[in-house]
């Protein structure tokens, strides 16, 4: 049964990660790549990684995935253009994907050409029963990892700054409003109650 | 093929019973979820809301309902059909998955698992891609802006929900949610966290695009917004999934802060009630909430919106996950 | 002092607070709704409603197809055909009334010299296919009869402004 699903999974994954390179419509593109990455959290699940599949959901779906949703919505691409330069870089392409396979070989390859690495793996995670993984991921990412952990999380903040001040830029003369400013502004200033006599006017 | 019974088919229609006996109800709510509104914001405007259909207008969702079923379905000449049609369906399907970790009374839950929360979470931050997949598909300006406003909104505000969700988490020691339930057999969340409380109330209803936040379909301005396009049952599957999120929001809130199925006070005449009637009547409680701020709050204005969500909320919440932290570590109150 | 008060109000929602209070406060209220098609509110003599013809008390329908009202209708609804009736007197044959471009502005009573031609008080006359709303001298002359009493008050309550 477990096979069963996770052939299914795998399958399905696989199969809408060719139909991200092959669609025609970028919006498409990005539907199917969101179509793996759920397959891909449910396989985690099938490991019995339940938080990492959920994290997963949740940044690379809910929110990453949004974003490019966004951006390729916007930007009106034609696939047609797009696939102008295709024989021009297809060599350079291939000559990547290739580097990224042997690498991928090697990775998987060490283990089973090398089983003694196998100790020198990180601690496995302790068994599903006594805890639950959520408590295994904290427990090692915060005290083994710690600084690499920080690390990373300065990483992202320096990104975030970089970019906000690449965009950032303050323009004189603008008019914008101050919703504080407008709120802070008391009732006496703003209203004025006359009793008008009929027929007088202001 | 005994063995084929027992470990796997037997499983499975308990499953789809225990489905049924959730969604069945649910769809119920909904129904009169929109009769609800209407009556309650027909009394705050000193209306009467719809009492014709049936003794009270009580049969009037039905009539509703059977209207936009024998309806004609409209997809534009410059639409994308099938994205255009899966719009609506993935809406309403994410609407009604997150139910299956809802702790509705002690044990009463489909699938009581570890990490519910985070589930849910996931579930409610799904919800932006049928909206933003028919904002695109109907090729219309209208939808294409509230589709677009309604992404970026649930996105601002889905962070500060993420941590009002930490802090009660670090505070019940637990992502499932049936024990964050048990953890507040003593004091309900809402007491400690009360400014959290609020924070969450208010973001729920930018996140379901309810009234003051219903930018994505402000009809003054966008005509239906991501919906202008859609007709007959693919308008009401984004009406029901649109209704059944709330109700989802709610429980949620509930969950996390008004102690589930928990009675008030944990003595003779309270306990007596059963546990699903204390959750339907907090649910309640937060869906009028819901209604009432619609009936009482003017639309924000969009940078409004943002400010609020990434200015306001933003570092109160994370300053409150910090406050929680502090106060739980040096108070030794931290779960287990 | 202002700028804390105004910050803390702020902060405590206040404004909010008392804006639901409000609305709360009305949801107990009693209601305004009328029932519509079982209660209704109360018209105005001068209403100006469905139109109709009217007969004088012994059966002689009033029309001397002078056609001022023809004439007077800015939106040309009306169209009138006359003959000498046997008797010798000027009537109708035809008083074709176009309810789908009347304006309700009031004018073809206005100048009828024999308070044939009213505007009575009766609103609820919609129909299905516009082709119903083109009245012919029967229809309107059936509406004389069957709201004559209300015409006949309201003319009289009017009488002293005209």
């Amino acid at each position: 049964m477990t096979a069963f699903v996770f052939y299914l999974f795998a399958a399905l994954s696989v199969a809408s990660g060719a139909m991200v390179v092959t669609a025609r419509n970028p919006v498409h593109s990005v539907l199917f790549l969101i179509l793996t990455f759920f397959n891909v959290a449910g396989l985690f699940v099938l490991l019995g990684a339940e938080f990492v599949a959920m994290i997963m959901v949740i940044v690379y779906v809910g929110a990453v995935a949004v974003l490019f949703l966004f951006v390729v919505m916007m930007l009106d691409i034609h696939a047609v253009t797009l696939r102008e330069g295709f024989l021009k870089i297809l060599p350079l392409g291939s000559a990547v994907a290739l580097v990224l396979l042997s690498e991928l070989t090697l990775v998987f390859a060490g283990w089973v050409l090398a089983p003694d690495i196998d100790a020198v793996r990180a601690a496995p995670a302790p068994d599903l029963a006594e805890l639950s993984n959520t408590e295994a991921i904290g427990a090692v990412l915060y005290t083994d990892y710690i600084y690499l952990f920080q690390l990373a999380g300065v990483v992202l903040l320096v990104g975030m700054i970089g970019s906000i001040m690449l965009t950032l830029r303050a323009r004189s003369g603008v008019k914008r409003q101050d919703p504080l400013a407008q709120a802070a502004r008391p009732l006496e200033d703003c209203i004025e109650v006359k009793k008008v006599a009929i027929g007088k006017g202001v | 093929m005994a063995d084929l019974w027992t470990n796997f088919l037997w499983p499975l229609i308990l499953i789809l019973i225990k489905i049924m006996a959730f969604v069945l109800p649910l769809l119920m709510a909904v129904a009169y979820l929109t009769y609800a509104e209407r009556k309650v914001i027909a009394a705050m405007h000193l209306r009467k809301g719809p009492n014709v259909v049936g003794p009270f207008g009580l049969l009037q969702p039905m009539a509703d309902g059977l209207k936009l079923f024998i309806k004609e379905t409209v997809v534009p000449t410059g639409a994308n059909p099938l994205v255009f049609l899966l719009a609506p369906v993935v809406t309403f399907v994410l609407a009604l998955v997150g139910w299956a970790v809802i702790p509705v009374a002690d044990g009463w839950v489909i699938a009581d698992i570890n990490v519910g929360i985070l589930y849910l979470f996931a579930v409610s931050s799904l919800g932006i891609y049928g909206i933003i997949m028919a904002g695109w598909a109907s090729n219309s300006k209208y939808s294409f802006l509230g589709a677009l406003r309604s992404a970026a909104q649930m996105v601002s505000y889905e962070v500060s929900i993420g941590f009002v969700i930490i802090s009660v988490l670090m505070s019940a020691g637990s992502l499932n949610l049936s024990n964050i339930v048990r953890a507040q057999s003593g004091l309900w969340y809402f007491i400690p966290h009360f400014p959290m409380f609020v924070l969450f109330l208010i973001s729920a209803l930018a996140e379901t695009n309810r009234t003051p936040f219903d930018l994505p379909e402000a009809e003054s301005e966008l005509v239906g917004g991501y919906n202008t396009e859609y007709s007959a049952m693919t308008f009401a599957m984004f009406f029901l999934g649109e209704y059944a999120n709330m109700i989802l929001m709610s429980s949620l809130c509930t969950i996390l802060f008004l102690g589930g199925w928990l009675p008030p006070v944990a003595v003779a005449p309270f306990t007596w009630v059963p546990g699903i009637v204390w959750f339907a009547l907090k649910v309640a409680a937060v869906l009028f909430f819901y209604l009432w701020a619609r009936a009482t709050l003017p639309r924000y204005r969009y940078d409004q919106l943002m400010r609020l969500g990434w200015k306001i909320f933003l570092p109160l919440s994370l300053g409150w996950v910090v406050v929680t932290a502090v106060a739980l570590h040096l108070f030794g109150w931290l779960p287990k | 002092m202002s700028s804390i008060s105004r910050s803390l109000r702020g902060f405590l929602l206040l404004e909010l607070l008392s804006g639901f209070a409000l609305t709360l406060k009305y949801m107990f209220r009693p209601k305004v709704t009328l029932n519509y098609p079982y209660e209704k509110g109360p018209l105005s003599t001068r209403f100006r409603g469905e139109h109709a013809l009217r007969r004088y008390a012994n059966g002689e329908e009033r029309c001397i197809a002078c056609k001022l009202c023809e004439a007077i209708c800015p939106a040309q609804a009306i169209t009138i055909e006359a003959e000498p009736r046997d008797d010798g007197s000027r009537r109708t044959t035809r008083y074709d009334l176009d309810m789908n471009k009347c304006i309700y502005c009031g004018l073809c009573q206005e100048a009828c010299p024999v308070d044939a031609i009213v505007e009575g008080p009766n609103f609820e006359y919609a129909t299905e296919r516009r082709a119903e709303l083109i009245y012919n001298k029967q229809k309107l002359l059936d509406n004389g009869e069957r709201w004559e009493t209300e015409i006949a008050m309201r003319l009289e309550k009017e009488a002293p402004y005209r």
